[in-house]
């Protein structure tokens, strides 16, 4: 970690302060049974996807400080844009995990209620989501609404999209409440952060003319008293912030990945060491706050959550074959109306055969 | 009933969709002190103000990706895209983000987004300013693809389209900006034919022409035109691109029993292809002829002082259907 990068909990887990960054009053141990609880929910997914329940899982392994942390920040009246791997911010959210194992399954391409949670579908095409977050922000600017702020999650890779830049430019120039949340987990796929960028990524902010700060990412401590700030400063007008939050993919990209391809096993041990999880139990334990019942509680609690979304993931039927119809248009559409009617007619021919066609009766929701 | 510019009625269908509802906002490059480059949104920031009439940065990615998330906060942005050639940086928003996002979140969201574009040729311009992109946008689920012919479509299908709860893909011809119609502005909007309706504009029993945007007049000079040579010809605007009101087409066929379509657009993977297919399909024993198409070439849009032989003019169209006659 260089000076510039801010941290509250080294990764021997003992606390140090930060003059711009006070931690406040804050629930370490509440940070540290969400990440637990969602380190175990990619475990499982990881697991769900080996043994054919999963089509993909995007594993958020080693970033729970990052997603914990800046999660916990957000008022819930604030919006929140993730990219595809945040599991972590979604459990923040209060989104159940199962609609993520629903995503990645295939049963449908998101589905929860984004208003109701406050945060948006998953977004793919990379870096695409920090524009809407942007116009989110401009629409909350243009409301006067002055206790409501968004942020966007992307990863290192995003910055070089162009999209991404347009988003630092059009929040800039427009000043609105937006807060840039960056986990530099050092690779996109197999390309190195250095093949994204010579600068380092908080430092891209000042050219768009706003703040920019590194932060551990491996520090649930640090990235919440950091995000808080940011969210802090944008609901109070003062414009957007970019939050580097500087972490690493201890998992492959995706289940289809193979690391071993190109990072060495060595970098990966370096940064074992610096496991969000356990700088977090090393403090809890030193300094007294938490004994062995509470992580007995927390492993209970984990295992208990995996076993309810294991179940229910393996009972999800597939959707019902016209369900793939619905939801395109607000209203009638001539020509995709007479499309479903057409399929409609072929599968009843196959019923009327005593064939049974499709997936199960329920809608996929 | 006013006799009024295409350019004119765009102007006050906007200022119309503005005064009715307060979440309409307009947003684009030099859409506000300048009114456009073609003057269509002239006057509406000096009335509306600039947080509802908006220049914007001169980025259309971000034109359209901040519409959306200012949709996803309950407002209706209208998106001024400069020129038809520009609109590919914003092709990913509107493609992979805009028509998706209904279907993607099961119906919990809606975007109701109007994209203008003012497209096709006819006016000497440089490269990029000339084109004809509506068949990608058709291909594309989720959006709704229209464009006006005339004055009056101007002014009730903007106003039409802006009250949509889904994505609209909104074609002005731009080099019939200046062509003057009659409009009629003290009638109301739910008068106004549907979004997603064709309406002949000129009836004819012979064959039946398919245009839409700038070649509707062209279409009615050579249906005038193709009188003196004793053949009847009905010419359809479609005005809705996806969908295609087929319904309309085909009541038109059945009855003429020849069809000829005409776009600006390179013939070759355009929407001709898809009305001729469904034609076929669907009027296969009343057709005299095959259904032919008039469009560009296979080529991109030509320098300026070639444009004449790449866009379908009269004479042209009127080659498809003596074709379509001696068949």
């Amino acid at each position: 970690m260089t000076e510039e990068t801010i941290q509250l909990l080294t990764p021997e887990g003992e606390r140090v302060d930060h003059p711009g960054y006070p931690l406040g009053d804050v629930d370490i141990k509440g940070m540290y049974r969400d990440m637990v609880l969602v380190r175990r929910i990619d475990n499982e997914a990881v697991a769900l996807q080996r043994q054919g329940e999963l089509g993909l899982w995007p594993p958020l392994l080693g970033q729970e400080a990052a997603q914990i942390g800046s999660g916990r920040a957000l008022s819930p009246k604030d919006m929140a844009f993730p990219s595809y791997r945040e599991h972590g911010v979604a459990w923040c959210r209060g989104l159940d995990p199962l609609y993520l194992l629903k995503l990645y399954r295939g049963v449908n391409h998101g589905g929860w209620s984004p208003e109701e949670h406050k945060f948006h579908l998953y977004t793919i095409v990379i870096g695409d989501q920090t524009l809407h977050a942007t116009g989110y922000a401009m629409g909350i600017k243009s409301d006067g609404a002055e206790d409501e702020a968004v942020i966007a999650y992307f990863g290192d890779g995003a910055t070089s999209q162009g999209v991404v830049s347009e988003a630092f430019s059009w929040a800039s120039v427009f000043h609105v409440p937006v807060v840039f949340f960056c986990q530099n987990n050092q690779y996109a796929i197999s390309a190195p952060a250095e093949r994204q960028s010579r600068v380092p990524i908080y430092q891209r902010a000042s050219g768009f003319g706003f703040p920019g700060v590194r932060v551990d990412g491996n520090d649930v401590l640090a990235c919440h008293a950091v995000t808080r700030q940011a969210l802090r400063a944008a609901r109070e007008g003062q414009g957007p912030t970019l939050i580097e939050a500087y972490t690493y993919r201890m998992g492959a990209h995706t289940t289809t990945d193979d690391p071993t391809r190109y990072r060495v096993s060595s970098e990966l041990e370096t940064w074992r060491l610096r496991d969000p999880i356990e700088r977090v139990k090393a403090y809890l334990i030193r300094s007294g706050e938490a004994e062995s019942a509470f992580f007995e509680q927390v492993e209970a609690d984990a295992d208990a959550l995996a076993a309810r979304l294991r179940a229910e993931c393996q009972a999800l039927p597939d959707p019902a074959p016209l369900a793939l119809f619905d939801n395109v248009y607000a209203g009638p559409h001539a020509i995709l109306d007479a499309e479903r009617a057409e399929y409609a007619a072929y599968l009843e021919g196959f019923e009327d055969a005593g064939v049974t066609v499709g997936g199960g009766a329920e809608e996929g929701r | 009933m006013t006799a009024i510019t295409l350019s004119r009625a765009l102007n006050a269908g906007l200022r119309r969709s503005l005064e009715s509802d307060p979440k309409v906002m307009i947003m684009g490059e030099d859409v506000g002190k300048l009114g456009g480059v073609f003057r269509v949104t002239d006057g509406l920031q000096k009335d509306f103000g600039d947080h509802r009439v908006m220049d914007t940065p001169l980025a259309e990615a971000g034109i359209v990706g901040t519409a959306i998330g200012l949709a996803l906060r309950g407002y209706r942005p209208v998106c001024e895209i400069q020129f038809d050639g520009f609109v590919f940086p914003a092709t990913d928003q509107i493609v992979s983000q805009l028509a998706k996002m209904r279907y993607r979140s099961q119906g919990a969201l809606a975007l109701p987004i109007v994209i203008r574009i003012p497209f096709g040729g006819g006016i000497g311009a440089v490269e990029h300013h000339s084109e004809s992109p509506e068949a990608y946008f058709a291909h594309t689920a989720g959006l709704r693809v229209v464009a006006c012919g005339d004055p009056a479509d101007a002014y009730t299908m903007i106003q039409l389209a802006v009250a949509s709860d889904d994505p609209v893909i909104f074609f002005e011809p731009k080099r019939r900006y200046w062509d003057k119609g009659e409009v009629d502005t003290a009638a109301p909007l739910s008068a106004a034919l549907p979004l997603d309706r064709a309406k002949t504009v000129l009836p004819g029993d012979d064959l039946t022409l398919l245009c839409y945007g700038p070649l509707v007049r062209t279409c009615v000079e050579a249906a005038l035109a193709a009188r003196a040579d004793g053949r009847s010809i009905e010419v359809i605007d479609l005005r809705s691109l996806s969908p295609v009101d087929m319904a309309a087409i085909t009541a038109s066929v059945t009855r003429t029993g020849r069809c000829v379509v005409a776009h600006e657009a390179p013939v070759y993977g355009g929407l001709g292809g898809e009305i001729a297919a469904r034609v076929s399909e669907q009027c296969f024993y009343h057709l005299e002829a095959p259904v032919l198409r008039v469009g560009g070439f296979a080529t991109p849009y030509p320098a300026a002082r070639s444009e004449d032989h790449y866009l379908p003019d009269l004479d042209r169209i009127l080659h498809a259907v003596d074709r379509t006659f001696a068949f």
